[in-house]
């Protein structure tokens, strides 16, 4: 059913539909989730779509078990996705953990929504970017991506499950209220156009085969279930056996180590960005998702003002891109960061500007934020 | 010299990894045997080895999987269920086995077990019933009987225990039975069984834990654990679930469900064959 799979020709969807669509054409074989505004349509999508291509739809009884199930696919094989917002993002920080851990290759979709708690479900916001790098307990590194179009919602999800595959992470698509509902015009290349990565092959004998030894990008072929591996994995801190090693210094420090630096040492290779007129900008914006719309849109008129003005759109937030900011820092006078929560990303941005005024421009819940206020938000900054 | 090569020689040694042992269970554990069943079905039904998975949460028994030579997962706790429910459904080809214990398995990992049974999951979980959390130091869980002593019971416990089986019957489970660590032969028939039989199978192990909870509640050594199971166990097939309390006068044993049902995976596979079939007479069209 390889042409069901790939619905090539341009359609007018939703950000969630073309993230369903997205991961689909990826590849994507099995959905565990459970449903939560603003994400349901991926689910709705996928429970229909997924038997289509002799895919898994399953709704798992909460989000916990649903990214326990979305590992378990991995673990077979498979390319496998949950989706969701908030409440059910929290609830996955555990398995999140051990996803890592166990180097299971994932996608987890967020369609972020107003916070804390139940918040505003239907309400658009990115109060999670903190959390989906820092959310589950211990030391780790994920991959995170942030759509701003619905274009993005289908080009990005192909992305994250390649990252993936590459990485043996697990990867987020962040997204928000308004890019997963808004409705825009989407194409969807012909299948071979799209660019598949599956993940490394043990090469040597079964019986030799250790589970958790990488090669020299630090990153472990995979051998999966059902292939006479007959290999162990387990969220205990282990050897490249995959035999626990519970009070071994060593072996943790070694672990977290590699699983840490498969992604910083690779960040150059991971991140993506899009610059706007930063060559001779004076103040620059630094946005992501639907914020970075309105801050293009900021740039272009206040440059027609005679601002200097320029745009660092963040494609990739995690690994985050340190290096470029700082670069970005040094040839701008006044850098501003719009966000839709009280302050998460321009932590990140203050520390990589170092000396480099940076202001938070930040908006809860309500609309996103207008390319005026972004432009006094600039000239504030500037004076 | 002559023991270790006896030693090595277990008829059930290339089912383990012989590289972890010794295993971290306390003498006298139910766990053991428990596993030893376990193999001993492996071996009577010569299952292929690459197509079984063993899954288990966090504890005592969560160990199991770690030292079983198959592919094999130690998830988070509570979850084992829940990551055999994806590894199933993604590949139906595997056999998987859940080995977990009491907490484990009806306390963080209640909601998993419950609905994995009414969905009739082709999964096989069984579960080491020690009434207590072993791996903790010995904390009450939901199948602490009334009045135990645990450390976190210290005026004896208050609240009422399930019934494992019964709980697993009435959630949908198409294969139930429980025994003791005593009854090893009954117990890897039931293992056997349930892998022979489609759709989510449930066996509780009533299983000692001479260190801690049968210490602190006065059971005697393993060996009088044993003896106890041996004189108030009944044996009594196709009994009513609910009526399979244990007490402290008796613990009944036995096969209590064995009945039909379609399973996930295979309305799942008939679904999407229906929906394909119908998607091919479209595009004819
Ligand atoms: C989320 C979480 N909470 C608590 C624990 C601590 N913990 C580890 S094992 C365990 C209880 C295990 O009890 P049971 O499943 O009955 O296994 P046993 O040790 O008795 O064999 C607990 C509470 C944990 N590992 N993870
Ligand atoms: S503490 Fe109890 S359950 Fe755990 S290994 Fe020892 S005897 Fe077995
Ligand atoms: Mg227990």
């Amino acid at each position: 059913m390889r042409s069901r799979a790939v619905l090539t020709g341009t359609h007018f969807l939703s950000g969630d539909l073309a993230c369903a669509e997205g991961a689909i054409a990826a590849g994507c074989r099995f959905f565990g989730g459970y449903p939560i505004t603003p994400a349901t349509e991926i689910a709705e999508r996928m429970s229909r779509r997924l038997v289509e291509v002799g895919g898994v739809y399953i709704q798992m009884e909460d989000e916990i078990g649903s990214l326990a199930a979305v590992i378990g696919a991995s673990y077979t094989g498979k390319k496998a996705m949950t989706a969701t917002s908030g409440p059910g993002f929290s609830l996955m920080q555990e398995n999140i953990g051990l996803a890592v851990m166990t180097e299971a290759p994932l996608v987890i979709v967020n369609i972020m929504r107003g916070g804390p708690s139940t918040g505003q479900p239907t309400m658009p916001g990115q109060q999670d970017v903190m959390q989906a790098k820092w959310g589950s307990h211990g030391d780790y590194e994920i991959i995170a991506l942030a759509p701003s179009s619905v274009q993005e919602m289908f080009d990005l999800t192909i992305d994250c499950f390649n990252l993936a595959e590459s990485y043996r992470v697990p990867v987020m698509l962040l997204a928000d209220e308004i890019i997963g509902h808004m409705s825009e015009r989407v194409k969807i290349p012909a299948p071979e156009e799209i660019t598949i990565v599956d993940r490394k092959k043990p090469k040597g004998p079964p019986n030799e085969y250790q589970p958790f030894k990488p090669d020299d990008d630090l990153v472990p072929p995979m051998g999966c279930f059902g292939e006479g591996y007959r290999f162990h994995a387990t969220g205990l801190t282990h050897d490249e056996k995959g035999a626990p090693k519970t009070v071994s210094v060593e072996e943790q420090t070694k672990l977290v180590r590699r699983l840490c630096d498969k992604i910083r040492k690779n960040t150059h290779k991971i991140v993506r960005v899009q610059e706007v007129m930063l060559e001779d900008a004076e103040v620059a914006i630094l946005a992501y998702g639907i914020t970075s719309r309105a801050a293009l849109s900021a740039v272009r008129k206040a440059r027609k003002e005679g601002i200097k003005a320029g745009l660092l759109r963040l494609i990739t937030i995690w690994p985050f891109p340190t290096e470029l900011v700082a670069k970005m820092a040094d040839h701008v006078t006044a850098i501003v960061v719009p966000e839709m929560n009280y302050g998460q990303i321009v932590r990140e941005v203050e520390r990589a500007a170092k000396t480099t005024p940076v202001s938070l421009l930040s908006k809860l819940g309500e609309e996103p934020h207008r390319p005026s206020e972004i432009i006094t938000a600039m000239r504030k900054a500037l004076q | 010299m002559k023991q270790t090569e006896r030693m090595t020689q277990h008829p059930l040694t290339k089912y383990l990894r012989s590289e972890r042992m010794p295993h971290i269970w306390c003498e006298g554990c139910g766990n053991g045997i428990l596993l030893n069943s376990f193999l001993t079905a492996l071996d009577e039904l010569k299952v292929d080895l690459d197509k079984i998975v063993v899954v288990s949460g966090i504890g005592c028994i969560g160990r199991a999987a770690g030292y079983v030579n198959v592919d094999s997962f130690h998830t988070t706790h509570g979850r084992a269920i829940a990551f055999a429910t994806g590894v199933k459904l993604a590949n139906p080809d595997l056999q998987v086995v859940v080995i977990s214990g009491d907490g484990d398995l009806f306390a963080i990992g209640g909601n998993h077990f419950i609905h994995a049974a009414r969905r009739n999951i082709d999964i096989k979980v069984i579960c080491a019933n020690n009434f207590n959390y072993g791996m903790t130091g010995g904390q009450y869980g939901p199948t602490t009987p009334l009045e135990a002593w645990t450390t976190t019971t210290p005026y004896g416990n208050i609240e009422h225990p399930f019934n494992l089986v019964h709980l697993a019957a009435a959630s949908g489970a198409v294969y139930v039975a429980r025994w003791t660590a005593l009854h090893v032969r009954r117990l890897k028939d039931s293992i056997k069984k349930s892998l022979q039989k489609e759709g989510f199978s449930f066996i509780e192990v009533i299983s000692p834990c001479p260190t801690i909870f049968d210490r602190y509640n006065k059971r005697g050594t393993a060996v009088d654990v044993m003896k106890w199971f041996k004189l108030i166990s009944n044996v009594k097939h196709g009994h009513d679930p609910a009526k399979t309390e244990i007490t402290k006068s008796q613990i009944m044993v036995g096969e209590f469900v064995d009945v039909e049902r379609p399973s996930y995976g295979r309305l799942l596979r008939d679904m999407t064959k229906k929906v394909q079939e119908k998607l091919k007479e479209k595009k004819a069209k």
